[in-house]
């Protein structure tokens, strides 16, 4: 029988899980790199064992590190990310330049079909990828030199590239998204990108409609369906059907359609999976109930999910990208709330129970089906 | 001339590089703090980056260096370090700063 790992990443190092495909017992290992933040963690899709982190401290940087064995031993890769060129600048929080400053990797993607090349989203924002297994690390800087960078500013988090989508059908085509610039697509290999935002409405920035410097906060595609695109915005839920080329808002009855993860179903393109969250100035769920809402079509009509999910005192956050989904027949759903728990439902979401508890804040969540 | 110089590492890059307890680093030349991170990064390559920036070559803001309780984190590169150090009496201490977490 198959199997799943859940890859977790938190603020205090890095832990797997794994079990049978009957996802009812779970092997805890960790932590791994104990007291390191690790932002992400992600297994190449063309060699499950292949697997890659990264690790971070305010102390000590950045490191990237590589396992392939599933993740039992780790060696540590390049960690010498150099922006391409001169850096410039993009705004600052008080709207003046401020020079491009490499801070961490928040999201690593590795190739869909070559297991030693991968992509990391970093802060200040760029894309940079590797083609030696993470050894070494070169910026794609037509993102970056789009002309909007020096215009960018950062969300609360930083100025950080967290959505990396590598389009299975267009190996030319990648979506990602930053925080606070908006969506950007290439289809050309990461040669030149445009911003893809129209549609987007941001009551916090100068013009609602601008091109860029909306605070896209997590995009998700299904494979069967690339040019079908769903958004969590910093408010709103936002669907495209024309690879990003325009946005329509699917928030529909949610309590609030602020949030951070989205998901889709493995089997089903048009149900999907959003947490929602109080406010911007509130980030934890309306009413102290942790929920999570899904939708059968595609957006608008939205049910809660709360079988096994605490409903009376619950402020945890749900960060972006700690929510994901396996791929067996009957599709679980997996999701790490920053007070430490990893939630899993083998029924699509109709029932849930901890599959960890009591972990540090947990900032990354990413399965592999084995 | 090579000098053997100790070194103490904090406890996150002691387990990044392998070792326990000091480093001894042999130090051609005269002993500055650039000529033992040189080495240091020589002898254990993961550690490039994680003390002082790739490129710049800066301290990283949080780390320091002290030695004989001395304060060196805001000496230029090129500063001589004390005596003790040299003939491997005192330790050349790298310290996580103190800043919460």
């Amino acid at each position: 029988m198959s199997g799943v790992r859940v890859l977790v990443g938190t603020r205090k190092g890095a832990f797997i899980l794994t079990s049978d495909g009957k996802r009812e017992k779970w092997d805890v290992t960790g932590p791994h790199f104990a007291g390191w933040e690790i932002y992400h963690m992600k297994g190449s899709p063309a060699d499950p064992n292949r697997l890659y982190a990264s690790q971070s401290t305010g102390w000590f940087g950045q490191l990237i590190q590589r396992s392939d064995d599933g993740g039992k031993t780790w060696t540590p890769a390049g960690n010498k990310f150099v922006y391409d060129g001169v850096p410039g600048t993009h705004q600052w929080y008080d709207g003046t330049p401020h020079p491009w400053e490499f801070a961490r990797v928040w999201h690593l993607e590795p190739s869909l079909t070559d297991p030693d090349t991968v992509y990391a989203g970093v802060e200040d924002a760029a894309l940079f990828r590797s083609s030696d297994g993470g050894q070494n690390w070169s910026e794609l800087p037509g993102l970056r030199g789009h002309g909007s960078g020096p215009h960018w500013q950062p969300g609360a988090g930083g100025l950080c590239l967290h959505t990396i989508i590598l389009d299975p059908k267009n190996p030319q085509r990648i979506f990602i998204a930053i925080s606070a610039a908006g969506a950007f697509r290439t289809d050309n290999g990461g040669q030149t990108w445009q911003p893809i935002n129209n549609g987007l409405r941001s009551e916090g920035i100068p013009n609602p409609t601008a091109e860029v410097g909306h605070c896209v906060h997590h995009v998700a595609m299904h494979r069967s369906k690339p040019n079908v695109l769903f958004m969590q915005k910093h408010w709103d839920i936002m669907r495209s059907d024309d690879g990003g080329d325009s946005w329509k808002e699917v928030s529909g009855n949610l309590p609030t359609d602020f949030g951070f993860p989205i998901d889709i179903h493995a089997h089903e393109p048009e149900t999907i999976y959003v947490v929602p969250i109080k406010s911007d100035s509130e980030h934890f769920p309306p009413d102290g109930k942790l929920r999570v809402f899904r939708s059968r079509t595609g957006g608008n009509e939205w049910e809660a999910l709360t079988d096994g999910l605490p409903q009376k005192d619950c402020y945890v956050n749900v960060l972006r990208d700690a929510m994901s989904v396996d791929t067996l027949d009957s599709c679980g759903i997996y999701f790490g709330t920053t007070g430490g728990q990893v939630y899993a439902s083998k029924d699509a979401g109709d029932h849930w129970v901890p599959i960890v508890r009591d972990l540090p804040a947990v900032l990354s969540v990413e399965v592999q089906t084995l | 001339m090579t000098q053997s110089i100790r070194v103490v590492l904090p406890a996150h890059l002691r387990n990044l590089a392998g070792v326990d307890g000091e480093v001894t680093l042999d130090v051609e030349g005269e002993v500055t703090l650039r000529a033992i991170l040189a080495e240091l990064e020589t002898q254990y390559p993961v550690l490039q980056g994680t003390i002082r920036d790739h490129v710049t070559q800066k301290r990283r803001p949080f780390v320091r260096f002290f030695a004989c309780e001395q304060d060196l984190s805001h000496e230029p590169p090129d500063t001589p370090l004390p005596e003790p150090v040299v003939r491997g009496a005192e330790p050349f201490l790298v310290v996580g700063a103190m800043a919460g977490g």
